[in-house]
């Protein structure tokens, strides 16, 4: 336990000193706040209703920017880009120990191999946490900035759908990142990680289930996929797909749930498991 | 005071059709400076991989410190640079350091000291990414020394490094081995080895050829006597050396097995016996010589001397 808090808190250390993973996190940040709120404020304050949402009243549009509304503009950016970019830094952190010879380092340090595998696991988990909190924190400061200068009552949403979005949030982050770790391991690098992750999540599964819904064979293979996983958790908080892409029913949001923690377990066991076995050059 | 800090048995890694390392058993002992001497291929770094753990053995097994190799009692103990420095190139020197001093909850007078060691506290500041081969190849050794292992791991620590560099490595290990320090340094410069080991292990083409001291790898120095006529000498000489220590090698030269010492002894016997003396020469063998007859990478060369 002790050899699991120590690699973790140096996992910690270089993780927060590197420049490469708060980029991540600004332009996930500068993404949310473009697409959860600039966007469609500036279609409400133009009052055009076909800019942003399909023909969504001003009134609709007002109501996606106040603070009420924050449980759905947390989660719904998560499946299909934040999930990207949690999978890029999962890729890196993983992936670039190999080529750094930074694994071979810390593989002889004095932690077991579980120990600094499940170290570098728990930071990244921890910076998916962080990446969380920043997403609320920026979404719950700009809606009631937009509520207050509207003239609106500033009214919180409740704390369990709060709870319910940030969690379903974080779990689907968490997915991404570990599949990102998991293949940044594999591939013993980050770039043919990152690479196949972002073409696999952004492009392959898109594709697969549009070929799903004519061929019901391929369905049933689509509906275990962590991109249908994840973005149908997503679209059980925010109640079906709401335009942003990603999002999601393809399965219920119990299942959704169910498949995305399988994925975190089993990316999380076989990162560990690949490590342990590895002979390191 | 024999304790052994390291033992391998048979240890052997086949990569595809090739063998690597081939059932290489080897000891060191507490507080000696082993040389691991062999050309490039060797098999030194795949060897000193194993004892890590950071690969497995196809075959064989190791025991460091008494445990099994790779077990974390074990690598928690040694510090190990391992063919090349492997850093976060985007943190600093210290940062990198302090990051490493987390894995074994050390505080941080520990980096600053191994900082120190090295003559790096001036630049801990800047960035890994930007030292120099050098430079970065000391903040490995720092960081071997890390935590003052009970043996300390260093695969050509000398690489990349300029004369002045060298020396201060040579140096720093002399000073570590003084206090005590367990040492297994590889190479395949012969005078590191000749210069700072106690005993040397000679690997070629994955096969441990020979373990020994370095004076009993070079072994005792030759006379080589030319005169004529030769029959005489030959029968003169052995009255000293023996029978069996003195060989025609061709040219009218014989070759005897006596020290340098002996050389005035074997001239006056010589002249005594009226035997006409042309060339007398002391043929003292490097451990370069042994290390090319050894490894065949080369026809050995002698140094004469005229005496
Ligand atoms: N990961 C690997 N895959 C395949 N072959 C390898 C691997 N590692 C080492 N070898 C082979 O094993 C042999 C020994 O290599 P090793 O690196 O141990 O030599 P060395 O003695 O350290 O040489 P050098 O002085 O050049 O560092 C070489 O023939 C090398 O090609
Ligand atoms: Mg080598």
């Amino acid at each position: 336990m002790n050899a699991l808090v120590n690699s973790t808190r140096a996992e910690l250390l270089r993780l927060r000193k590197w420049s490469a993973v708060w980029v991540i996190v600004g332009a996930w940040l500068a993404l949310s706040l473009s697409f959860g709120y600039v966007f469609n404020y500036v279609a409400y304050k133009t009052g055009d209703d076909n800019f942003a949402g399909d023909g969504a009243s001003n009134a609709q549009l007002l109501a996606g920017l106040m603070p009420s509304a924050i449980p759905d503009v947390i989660v719904s950016g998560l499946p299909m880009f934040g999930g990207a970019l949690a999978m890029v830094v999962g890729a890196l952190v993983a992936g670039n120990g190999f080529g750094w010879g930074t694994w071979k380092t810390v593989f002889t340090q004095g932690p077991s191999r579980y120990a600094s595998v499940g170290g570098s696991l728990v930071a990244v988990t921890l910076f998916v946490l962080t990446m969380m909190v920043a997403t609320l924190a920026l979404s719950a400061g700009v809606s009631v900035v937009i509520a207050v200068s509207e003239g609106q009552t500033v009214s919180m949403p409740a704390l369990g759908d709060l709870a319910r979005a940030f969690g379903a949030g974080f779990l689907v982050l968490e997915m991404w990142a570990l599949l990102g770790f998991l293949v940044g391991v594999l591939a013993k690098g980050p770039a043919l990680a990152v690479g196949l992750g972002l073409v696999w999540s952004l492009v392959v599964e898109n594709l697969l289930r549009g070929v799903g819904s004519l061929l019901s064979g391929i369905e049933t293979v689509t509906e275990a996929l962590p991109g249908t996983a994840g973005g149908s958790l997503a679209g059980a908080v925010v109640g079906g797909p709401n335009g942003t892409p990603g999002v999601l029913d393809a399965i219920s949001g119990e299942r959704a749930l169910i498949t995305v923690a399988a994925y975190v377990a089993v990316a999380a066991v076989a990162a560990v498991v690949v490590m342990r076995r590895r002979d390191l050059v | 005071m024999n304790e052994l800090v390291v033992e391998t048995d048979g240890l052997t890694k086949r990569y595809g059709d090739r063998l690597a390392v081939n059932r290489v058993s080897m000891t060191v002992v507490r507080g000696e400076v082993y040389g691991f001497l062999g050309p490039n291929g060797a098999g030194k770094t795949t060897t000193l991989r194993m004892m890590l753990g950071l690969i497995r053995p196809t075959a064989g097994s190791a025991r460091i410190l008494g445990l099994p190799a790779g077990s974390p009692d074990v690598t928690a103990r040694i510090g190990a640079l391992i063919e090349g420095p492997g850093f976060y190139p985007y943190l600093s020197g210290r940062d990198n350091l302090r990051t490493l001093a987390r894995y074994q909850s050390l505080p941080s007078t520990e980096v600053d000291r191994v900082l120190e060691m090295v003559d790096l506290t001036d630049r801990a500041k800047d960035a890994f990414k930007g030292y120099s081969l050098g430079m970065k190849q000391r903040l490995g050794v720092a960081a071997a020394m890390l935590g003052d292992p009970d043996l300390l791991v260093l695969d050509e620590p000398t690489n990349g490094l300029d004369p002045a560099g060298m020396a201060d490595m040579r140096a720093l290990v002399v000073s570590l081995a003084e206090a005590g320090q367990t040492v297994i340094l590889s190479s395949h410069i012969l005078a590191e080895v000749q210069e700072i080991c106690d005993r040397v292990g000679v690997i070629n083409d994955g096969r441990l050829l020979r373990e020994s001291t370095v004076a009993e790898l070079r072994g005792g120095a030759t006379l080589r006597v030319r005169a004529t006529p030769e029959d005489a000498a030959l029968a003169a000489v052995m009255r000293i050396a023996g029978d069996e220590g003195v060989r025609r090698v061709g040219d009218g030269t014989l070759e005897v097995d006596l020290p340098a010492t002996a050389a005035p002894e074997v001239v006056r016997q010589l002249v005594t016996d009226s035997i006409d003396v042309h060339e007398v020469t002391v043929a003292e063998r490097s451990l370069e010589d042994v290390f090319f007859e050894m490894t065949g990478s080369e026809t050995s060369r002698k140094k004469e001397v005229v005496s």
